[in-house]
């Protein structure tokens, strides 16, 4: 097989079950899902379907019950929590719904740490840091805090430091539900901006906004893929966008 | 169309090529542009019922244009127009009833019709993202009615959701 025909990430049969106080509750029921080098996927479902169970175990946050993923190729199934890490550091950025920054590091330290940790030298981590805050509209705000920035702020801090050993997988979970909608477009125009130079997304979201900006969008209802749709922006119908926008007599 | 325009002839007198004009700056690329047939067409409805009135200007070299000002009826309908509240748009009717109809016939099943109608959601929202995107930022009414017809789409997307989490079969 050559590189084009392998998957960036492919999962079989993902089962996970959380056992907490009450009944054992079913997450991910029996997944499929296989995710192209560039391609950009949402995953929408309601509240309580699975779909950040699902993204957690894409990330290897949480291990399946059942099932297998394998990422670029490699399956990771006797993955120790060790490599699972690296693989965060390299192979997988994560954002998530509440930024996780580190709270006593500054913004620039925060972007720079995993270049760090993953034996990048400090030289590079920081022309890394300073090019991606620029782009992200943060340059200026390298030493602040990152209780100081509003919450759109930090949700892009949090997109650089995923970004910033260029992994090849980004996944996001939830990136704009604590902000306003603001912020929302903002995460959505850069996670557009990122796919259009070939970066691959993979992006839980409950709001439809959000998942339109991806490739294709499958709908996760109780702990399955309900339905799996390639958005072509050509859909067969009567009056177009325009109809949408109608104003009436 | 006809409120609109009698709007737009509050202001002062116009012809109908400014008046399609004024609306497609108004408006931005987001609303599909008036034809300017359906302006005149409009115009000349409006002064029929005694709500503007035409006058011919002469040019030179090139036919008479007829420029419409407003009437005092027209500006009673205008009053009228801006104290009346509009009704709440509506659930999606058709397709509510081919929902509660399908299992019925055997013809169709609910979770299919279900994710069909939402997968043209979806197209759709992706092509008002784009055209919120292409749209100039400092329209703030072409943003706001692009915003509007996505929020719509939102809560009808939001809405197929709790239909879905009701009629999909237990195991």
């Amino acid at each position: 097989m050559n590189d084009g025909s392998v998957p960036l990430l492919r999962a079989e049969g993902l089962v996970k079950t959380h056992h907490g106080g009450g009944a054992p509750a079913h997450a991910v029921r029996g997944v499929d899902l296989s995710v192209a080098r560039g391609e950009f996927v949402a995953i929408t479902g309601p509240s309580g379907a699975g779909k950040s169970t699902l993204l957690h175990l894409l990330g290897g946050l949480q291990r399946p019950d059942r099932g297998s993923i394998r990422l670029d190729g490699r399956c990771t199934d006797s993955f120790s929590e060790a490599r699972w890490a690296v693989e965060r550091r390299k192979a997988i950025g994560i954002v998530f719904q509440f930024f996780n920054l580190v709270s006593n590091l500054s913004v620039a330290d925060n972007v720079e740490l995993p270049a760090l940790l993953a034996g990048v030298p400090p030289k590079r981590a920081r022309a890394e840091r300073e090019e991606l805050l620029a782009e992200l509209g943060l340059a200026g705000k390298e030493r602040s805090m990152p209780g100081e920035l509003s919450g759109g702020e930090q949700q892009r801090v949090a997109l650089a430091r995923a970004l910033v050993n260029h992994p090849p997988l980004l996944l996001a979970d939830e990136p704009a539900g604590s902000l306003d909608s603001k912020g929302t477009r903002e995460v959505m125009r850069l996670l557009s901006r990122f796919h259009g130079r070939g970066q691959s997304i993979v992006l839980v979201t409950h709001d439809a906004r959000l998942a339109s900006a991806a490739d294709r969008v499958i709908s996760f209802f109780d702990g399955r893929i309900a339905d799996d749709a390639v958005l072509d922006g050509a859909p067969p119908r009567k009056q177009g966008t325009a109809g949408v926008l109608e104003l009436r007599d | 169309m006809r409120l609109p325009l009698l709007a737009l002839l509050a202001r002062g007198p116009a012809h109908g090529y400014e008046l399609k004009q004024d609306l497609e700056q108004l408006l931005g690329s987001a609303y599909p542009q008036p034809n300017v047939g359906q302006i005149y067409v409009t115009l000349g409805r409006l002064e029929k019922s005694g709500l503007i009135e035409g006058e011919d200007v002469e040019q030179s070299s090139r036919p008479n244009k007829k420029v419409y000002h407003l009437t005092d009826a027209g500006r009673e309908a205008l009053h009228a127009w801006f104290e009346e509240t509009e009704d709440e748009p509506r659930v999606r009717d058709e397709f509510f009833m081919k929902l509660a109809l399908a299992p019925q016939t055997g013809l169709a099943d609910q979770i299919a019709l279900i994710n069909r109608q939402r997968r043209q959601y979806l197209n759709t929202m992706r092509d008002l993202s784009k055209l919120a995107a292409a749209e100039s930022r400092d329209n703030r009414i072409a943003q706001l009615l692009i915003e509007g017809a996505m929020l719509h789409l939102q809560a009808d997307l939001d809405w197929l959701e709790r239909c879905q989490e009701e009629l999909e079969e237990p195991e």
